[in-house]
């Protein structure tokens, strides 16, 4: 069962092509599945599914942007805009005309989309820098409006209170509960964004990327293909923020200011561009970090510091740490932590030889 | 995109290693825990500094003396740094550790945790922040404002205007210049309410954010519209160039009155210092200065411990609304213990026990509240505090301005929902 491949034997696209290239791939789902499912709900207290959540949803949302970023190549500092038009969607649909979850879901991500690809059309003509301030705009646009339109924002709070999601009768709201309702869904974009790439577009939008007048010329209808993306990520950011209102049980437009839109970069960068593995990466890192560095402070710092003084420096430190280390992986492996990985991996599949 | 199976991995082990770093013994015997979300980093990161400290020595203190009731405490603290995430994680964590209440700090982060606090039984004390309907107790029963709302210091605004422009506004006019985001807005319907019986005009002035350039609006209060009376309510560094800009315009700062977040002694400092703000008016929720017996035996505390007394005492402001946080949390906790026969209390007693905080002022730091069910706003009892002769000194006693309009705005919101 954990044999290896020892060369390249595939003589078929569709055998390049498949998602479970090996047998142990196979095995490797069938055990995380059920360690995710079962395990993981039993053994873990709810503190810890909590933050499993919160990554959950920090999946969907940077799954969205590296399709953009990573795979296509443009840029956007919109990410966390769009997610707040999925967020006042659904919210809206879910109090004005008390629809489930099942329907606003779907709304709150094309609602999402429909704006994205509008914020996106500038990109038919700029590139780099000039897109990252053009979808700035949009973010503050957007932010704008949802702020000064009181038929969006629900009054002048711009805070929308929904229900909790329910499905059968079940209300999702423990943190378990919760757990299952966002594992789907996280698993559910995982699947969506690996099969995308793999298929027409997702190859169209890697030949934009590299060279979109290259793309162009072995017909490619860039028009079409940055707008898809553009729509495509902001519908990833559409749920994102659909999600992010269910669990937390309101709509609030300063969950999704600009800084989310760069926190939700950082993500992608430090993870990987144009990787599914360095988008999850990525999200985990982000979420993860400053509570690990905080719990290791209050751990140990105790050792150096009196408790008073711990307090103002754990923070003070957290970040000096969590930015050091940023740094720091971008130095060793600037293609992120997936290359990390990989490299690990291809060291040990070999071992003990060096290749 | 090959093994896609390996994707969650690295999850596994991540989570395998917070479970070794987080699982920590704690709860000994008869101790309590409280947590405490603050703000030492991030953009408001001026208040957290000096605030938190405050929230700390004053635990240390009940600590030193032998603990509330026979219950010692023990403060977690997370810092949220103003963003939502940390702050749902800092909520679980508490819940993890069996904190019995829960300080809440920023506005964001309280809309988002209000329905945890419901859910899990959990007091979350948000004084300054959340939304005004939230003085609401049956609406939002485990949300406690505990401190003057946005409402309740728009009341006391106008009527320090009122006070002030000799007791009567008919025909006056009065400018609102505050931040555009949903906290600056909030105030507006108690102010229109108030323009229509008090027969005032109003206008309203927004300035985006970051709120650091706001010389047009300044320009267009002080040479257009030529208000009696200015109220605003402004964040982070916006109050100070907002004091810089009307002084600069000549308009004169005694007729200019400011929110909580623009009233503490960074703010005036930042605008160029005691001196260039003289006159100038801010709304308190918590004493200011340093002339409260709480305050001379933290410092005692200290020095019995042989140890400096800390910078932070010096911003009052902020480090007195610490104190005062924790002295209702911990003034809550002693009634839900009392109310137990001395037992150790759950959060959902806490509730019962912060309902029950009446005349607890702390010798004048805290007002005169009556927390009650109904009321977890405690009355909306605001002070203001003065610039003159170069430190701020007291302008009124603890008073509520303009009680009945922001009781009929509470109805009014309870009957849309």
């Amino acid at each position: 069962m954990f044999h290896r491949e020892s060369g390249v034997f595939k003589t078929t696209y569709a055998a390049d092509m498949a998602l479970y290239p090996l047998p142990i791939a196979k095995w490797t789902v069938a055990v995380l599945a059920v360690l995710f499912v079962v395990v993981v709900p039993l053994a873990f207290h709810e503190y810890y599914l909590s933050i499993l959540n919160l990554i959950f949803i920090a999946i969907v949302g940077a799954l969205g942007l590296n399709i953009l970023v990573g795979y296509t190549g443009q840029i956007s500092l919109g990410h966390g805009a769009f997610m707040s038009v999925g967020a006042y969607t659904a919210a809206n649909l879910a109090v004005r005309l008390d629809l489930p979850f099942w329907l606003t879901l779907p709304a709150g991500g094309l609602m999402a989309a429909a704006i994205g690809a509008l914020v996106g059309i500038p990109s038919l003509r700029i590139k780099g820098l000039y897109l990252a301030i053009a979808t700035l705009a949009g973010q503050l646009i957007i932010e704008w409006t949802i702020n000064h339109v009181p038929a969006i924002s629900g009054g002048a709070q711009a805070s929308i209170q929904v229900e909790r999601p329910s499905l059968f009768g079940i209300s999702f709201n423990t943190q378990t509960h919760l757990y299952y309702f966002l594992l789907f869904f996280a698993v559910l974009a995982i699947v969506a964004t690996l099969n995308l790439m793999r298929s027409r577009i997702g190859r169209a939008f890697i030949a934009v990327r590299d060279q979109d007048i290259a793309a162009e010329i072995i017909g490619i209808d860039i028009f079409r293909y940055k707008l898809l993306a553009f729509a495509i990520s902001s519908f990833y950011a559409g749920v994102c923020g659909v999600l992010y209102t269910y669990y937390l049980g309101i709509a609030n437009y300063e969950q999704f200011q600009l800084g989310v839109s760069i926190d939700y970069l950082a993500m992608i960068i430090i993870g990987g561009l144009g990787s599914v593995l360095g988008s999850i990466f990525g999200a985990v890192f982000v979420t993860l970090l400053p509570i690990v560095i905080r719990l290791l402070m209050e751990n140990i710092g105790s050792l150096f510091f009196s408790d008073q003084e711990l307090a103002s420096v754990v923070s003070g430190l957290r970040l000096a740490a969590f930015g050091g280390l940023i740094i720091f992986f971008l130095i060793v492996e600037p293609e992120g932590l997936n290359r990390l990985w990989r490299n690990i991996r291809s060291y040990f599949r070999v071992w003990p030889f060096s290749y | 995109m090959t093994r896609f199976g390996k994707t969650w991995l690295g999850i596994a082990a991540t989570t395998a290693t917070l479970a070794i770093g987080g699982g920590q013994a704690f709860a000994q015997q008869k101790e309590l825990v409280f947590g405490f979300q603050c703000d030492r980093t991030g953009p408001t990161a001026t208040v957290g500094v000096n605030l938190c400290p405050g929230y700390h020595d004053y635990i240390a203190l009940v600590n030193s003396k032998g603990g509330v009731e026979g219950f010692k405490i023990k403060v977690i603290e997370v810092d949220n740094e103003y963003k939502v995430p940390p702050a749902i994680e800092a909520h679980e964590r508490f819940k993890k550790e069996g904190a019995v209440i829960e300080g809440l700090f920023g506005t964001p982060q309280t809309a988002a945790l209000n329905k945890k606090l419901e859910e899990d039984k959990m007091v979350g004390t948000a004084p300054g922040f959340g939304t005004s309907n939230a003085a609401d107790g049956k609406r939002f029963p485990f949300t406690f404002p505990i401190a003057a709302s946005y409402w309740s210091q728009a009341g006391g605004a106008i009527q320090f205007a009122k006070d002030k422009l000799g007791g009567n506004l008919k025909g006056k006019k009065i400018a609102y210049l505050f931040y555009d985001n949903p906290a600056g807005k909030e105030p507006m319907p108690i102010l229109e309410d108030l323009a229509k019986q008090e027969g005032f005009e109003l206008r309203t002035f927004a300035v985006p954010a970051p709120g650091i350039e706001m010389g047009s609006q300044v320009l267009d209060i002080t040479t257009r519209y030529k208000p009696d009376f200015i109220v605003m309510h402004l964040f982070g560094r916006a109050p100070s160039v907002a004091i810089k800009e009307l002084k600069g315009k000549g308009y004169p700062l005694s007729k200019v009155v400011g929110f909580v977040w623009a009233s503490a002694e960074a703010d005036i400092v930042a605008a160029g210092g005691m001196g260039v703000a003289e006159g100038y008016n801010g709304i308190q929720f918590a004493g200011l200065g340093k002339d409260y017996q709480v305050l001379k035996d933290i410092e005692a505390m200290y020095k019995a411990q042989g140890k400096p007394v800390p910078k932070e005492m010096d911003s009052t402001a902020y480090y007195n609304r610490g104190v005062f946080i924790a002295a209702i949390h911990v003034e809550a906790v002693r009634n839900a213990i009392k109310a137990k026969g001395g037992a150790a209390p759950t959060s959902e007693d806490v509730k019962g026990g912060m309902e029950s905080v009446k005349n607890f002022t702390l010798g004048g730091l805290v007002p005169p509240m009556q927390l009650s069910p109904e009321d977890h706003e405690g009355g909306g009892w605001v002070q203001i505090w003065t610039v003159k002769g170069g430190k701020l000194v007291k302008a009124t006693e603890w008073f509520q301005g303009f009680r009945p309009v922001i009781q009929k705005q509470l109805a009014a919101d309870a009957s849309k929902s």
